[in-house]
């Protein structure tokens, strides 16, 4: 922790991610055309209320075509707004679309604090460690209301919404400490949900992850769960009750009861423990029971990569 | 003695002076004043409830209020300044005073649908009231669920009640308008020649009678989920939270249209008066309020770009939010090209008029800023939000609301303010309103979010210098207060049109008749027909 406290000797602002730069391009590109417009207009107004005061004596014959003029700075207002949202919007579905290969880290936000654990179960609270360089994707969930991670020197920000998995990604590119604010008034102690990133060298994140041992990998605490919850009496290889096996279906598509068909992401697998009657798949009875009240957010994590690991590695049950 | 001159003549004042006549008058421009009455209440309690917010965040820990205390005040504050202040304000006073003056008509075309208008609004701020008295909320003015419906554990029933109470005062208000504006325009008074102060208000009692019922709908649906637990936001038995967002909005943002819609329309009559010109592009002016009023409904994703909506959703609200813009900035140029060859003078509400457009077009700028998806990524949530929203409403509708009523109050009340006093207090709120709310801009760029009662020691300086501004705008405010009622006693005669303004209201006498005109005017000629200088008679607009 020595050391690297940037949170006080960097700039208010720092750029710390691949994106960050970017973004301040567009936002400076914008405020700059603000403050032009600003300066035109105001110049305008001060200019024609001053040079046509009344009493002045000046020539206030006018012959403006005014539809015409109208039309004019109606297109080149369309023509600059077109060209502004092109700009953001390729920035912006660039930022919802993480890279496949980004390393997964667990989120979990609540009442006012926030909970992180990286693939080989390390786990951390209000601090979330990552390497430069390396593409994060961090996989957001809430235990209560709606949450929002947001960390400024990354121009970063997503809602953690309730019910659902959200994702946020970033490729962190200035070592430091930075502030990691909640952003979505969430009740009593909002302004206090706050944290940092600490952003490291590769191989001292290697070294920090493996750092504290006795922690399991994630898969590995979900398969305890997947065997001590029972699921694998019905979804385990050779089971004889009609459940689906899980085996390489993440990330598939599965068809349902009812024709439809959805592909199996987080959500639905969380959906599919906690309402399993919501989404049946097809051939198969809605006998699973609901595990809500029996799983809790950090369960739910551990299970899906468990789940997940199965896509991977063909050769588990 | 002046006070012979107003007093000799019957009007719509001094016909009765009983308490009871007040409060069963059917007369349009006395409920106006009902309103002004009673959103002024409301606008220095909202008022208060931001003046301890400024001062509990001139520094970074909790000192001044318990972080309790600081999220109900936050609450509060938006709850009181949107329903019972902003919605109603220019509507509802102004409005309701001028519409059927400015047509010709009697009154309004449901007079005691607009006297119930008024109850409902004092049974709706009863509730608010109630609601605060008893502990408040702690949901800010947004309700969004599941905190509001599952967590929360303040007056959230009492304080949604209200605002669906009041929601239906606004309904029969736009209604009322806009049965008014089709039905009972004066002979000769075309469309194409109403002043674009009613258009305005017409484009807003549209929004008003088509998006309203929304809100009550979903505030009533939270009332439920709270009370039997239906589940429609929560998400353990099936429902989404984020779907309360989409309702939310799509009530809330052609709200913000509610709010600076009527600004638009007093601004464009104060300047074509002071500037003695036409205004430049009528048919574009009026095209344009339409226009965002309809385009406004179609953009409410744009507070969703974070909060779980597709990306693809994203996008297309951010393109129609752009489209949106298009109308507002005809507005802004039209409004200088008007100034082009006028001949203008410097009168309290033209300083207001300068500085709406000024503020405006910065609260717009900034709009754009936010519109651009991911942009608005990094900045949503942020001070830059509170400091862009507050340059459209505060800036915006607030400057336009003073405006309108320092050009109207000698027709309102048939006396003159002292001018200079008017200028003070214009200027005044300009600069305290720039000095508070600008360096909130550079806080939320550097990432300080809203609703904070703590925040980061690096932000301090930035917070100090917007709480500093704050009393000088709250002196702004309070100015107003003292010399206009002065008026209402010391100041002079005003007589029927003291800036020779054009427009029916300027053709009866001030205050007005009870039934407005003693002869119903024909109109014959064009809105804003200032006649310009000798010179440019070949000139004037076709």
């Amino acid at each position: 922790m020595a050391g690297t406290n940037a949170l006080s000797d960097t700039p208010l602002l720092p750029e710390a991610s691949t994106l960050a730069e970017r973004v301040d391009t567009l936002f400076f590109t914008l405020t700059g055309l603000d403050a032009l417009m600003v300066l035109v207009l105001s110049g305008l107004i001060i200019g024609f209320a001053v040079y046509y005061r009344r009493g002045a004596r000046v020539n206030r014959t006018t012959n403006v075509p005014e539809t015409k003029t109208e039309i004019i700075w109606s297109l080149g207002l369309l023509t600059i707004f077109l060209d502004i949202f092109v700009w953001a919007a390729h920035l912006y579905v660039e930022e919802a679309s993480p890279p496949k290969n980004a390393l997964e880290i667990h989120a979990i936000g609540k009442q006012w604090m926030w909970k992180f654990q990286h693939r080989n179960g390390q786990r951390e609270i209000n601090e979330l460690h990552v390497p430069l360089g390396v593409p994060v994707k961090v996989v957001l969930a809430t235990q209560d209301v709606i949450h929002s991670f947001f960390v400024p020197a990354f121009r970063s920000k997503q809602d953690l919404v309730p019910g659902r998995y959200r994702t946020v990604w970033f490729t962190p590119s200035r070592i430091g400490r930075y502030h990691l604010f909640c952003a979505e008034y969430c009740g009593l102690d909002h302004s206090r949900m706050r944290g940092q990133v600490i952003v490291m060298e590769p191989a001292e994140y290697e070294a920090w992850l493996a750092g504290e041992s006795g922690a399991e990998s994630l898969p590995a605490q979900g398969e305890k769960l997947f065997s001590s919850l029972g699921c694998i009496i019905c979804h385990g290889a050779g089971s004889k009750v009609a459940a689906p096996s899980l085996t390489g279906i993440f990330g598939k598509p599965v068809p349902l009861t009812g024709g439809q068909t959805v592909v199996a992401d987080e959500t639905y697998i969380r959906d599919s423990i906690l309402t399993p009657e919501k989404q049946v798949v097809a051939g198969y009875e809605p006998i699973m029971p609901s595990f809500r009240g029996r799983v809790d957010e950090s369960d739910l994590t551990k299970l899906i990569a468990y789940i997940k690991s199965l896509s991977r590695e063909d050769a588990r049950p | 003695m002046t006070t012979v001159g107003i007093s000799l003549r019957k009007h719509y004042l001094n016909h009765d002076y009983s308490f009871r006549s007040w409060l069963t008058t059917i007369d349009h421009k006395r409920i106006a004043w009902l309103y002004l009455v009673s959103i002024t209440a409301f606008f220095f309690f909202g008022g208060a409830a931001a003046t301890l917010i400024r001062l509990e965040l001139a520094t970074p820990a909790a000192d001044v209020v318990e972080t309790e205390t600081y999220n109900r005040l936050f609450s509060l504050h938006g709850i009181a300044m949107v329903w019972f202040f902003l919605v109603p304000s220019i509507p509802a006073t102004l409005g309701n005073f001028l519409i059927p003056l400015m047509i010709g008509a009697r009154d309004v075309a449901f007079p005691r649908l607009n006297l119930l208008s008024w109850y409902l609004y004092v049974i709706g701020g009863s509730f608010t009231l109630a609601m605060a008295i008893t502990g408040g909320v702690d949901t800010g003015w947004t309700f969004y669920t599941p905190f509001s419906s599952l967590f929360a554990n303040g007056q959230v029933v009492l304080a949604v009640v209200g605002v669906i109470i009041v929601g239906f005062s606004s309904i029969l208000t736009g209604l009322n308008f806009i049965v008014t504006v089709h039905k009972m325009r004066a002979p000769g008074l075309h469309w194409t020649r109403l002043p674009l102060f009613v258009w305005a208000n017409y484009a807003t009692a549209i929004i008003m009678v088509l998006a309203t019922p929304v809100l009550a709908i979903t505030l009533l649906l939270i009332a439920l989920e709270r009370i039997f637990g239906i589940g429609i936001f929560d998400p353990k038995v099936g429902g989404d939270p984020v779907l309360f967002q989409h309702l939310f909005w799509f009530y809330s943002h052609p709200a913000v249209y509610i709010m600076i819609l009527p600004g638009m329309g007093v601004v464009s009559e104060i300047i074509t008066c002071f500037a003695r010109k036409h205004i430049f592009g009528y048919d574009g002016m009026a095209f344009a309020l339409l226009a965002i009023a309809l385009i406004g409904f179609l953009v409410w994703g744009h507070h969703l770009f974070v909060a779980g909506e597709s990306i693809y959703a994203g996008v297309i609200f951010s393109l129609l939010s752009f489209m949106v813009a298009v109308p507002s900035g005809i507005k802004v140029f039209n409004w200088a090209a008007t100034l082009y060859k006028g001949s203008v003078s410097f009168e309290t509400p033209m300083l207001y008029a300068l500085g709406f457009v000024g503020l405006f077009t910065i609260g717009g700028l900034t709009g754009i800023t936010v519109a651009a998806t991911a942009v608005d990524v990094h900045l949503h949530d942020t001070y830059f939000v509170i400091a862009h929203f507050h340059y459209i409403m505060v800036g915006g509708m607030v400057m336009a609301y003073f405006g309108g009523l320092h050009f109207w109050w000698p027709k309102m009340t048939g006396r003159m303010y002292p001018d200079v006093w008017g200028r003070i207090a214009a200027i005044t709120i300009f600069i305290g309103f720039n000095l508070t709310f600008f360096p909130q801009f550079v806080l939320g760029y550097l990432g300080m979010p809203r609703r904070y009662h703590t925040y980061p020691d690096e932000f301090q300086l930035l917070n100090v210098l917007s709480s500093a501004g704050a009393p000088v705008l709250a002196l702004g405010y309070l100015l107003p207060l003292f010399y206009l009622l002065y008026s209402l006693r010391w100041g002079p005669v005003a007589g029927p049109n003291p800036w020779e303004a054009k427009g029916l209201e300027w053709q009866t006498p001030s205050p007005p008749p009870e039934h407005n005109f003693d002869h119903l005017p024909v109109v014959t000629e064009e809105p804003y027909a200032y006649g310009l200088p000798k010179r440019d008679s070949d000139a004037a607009r076709g």
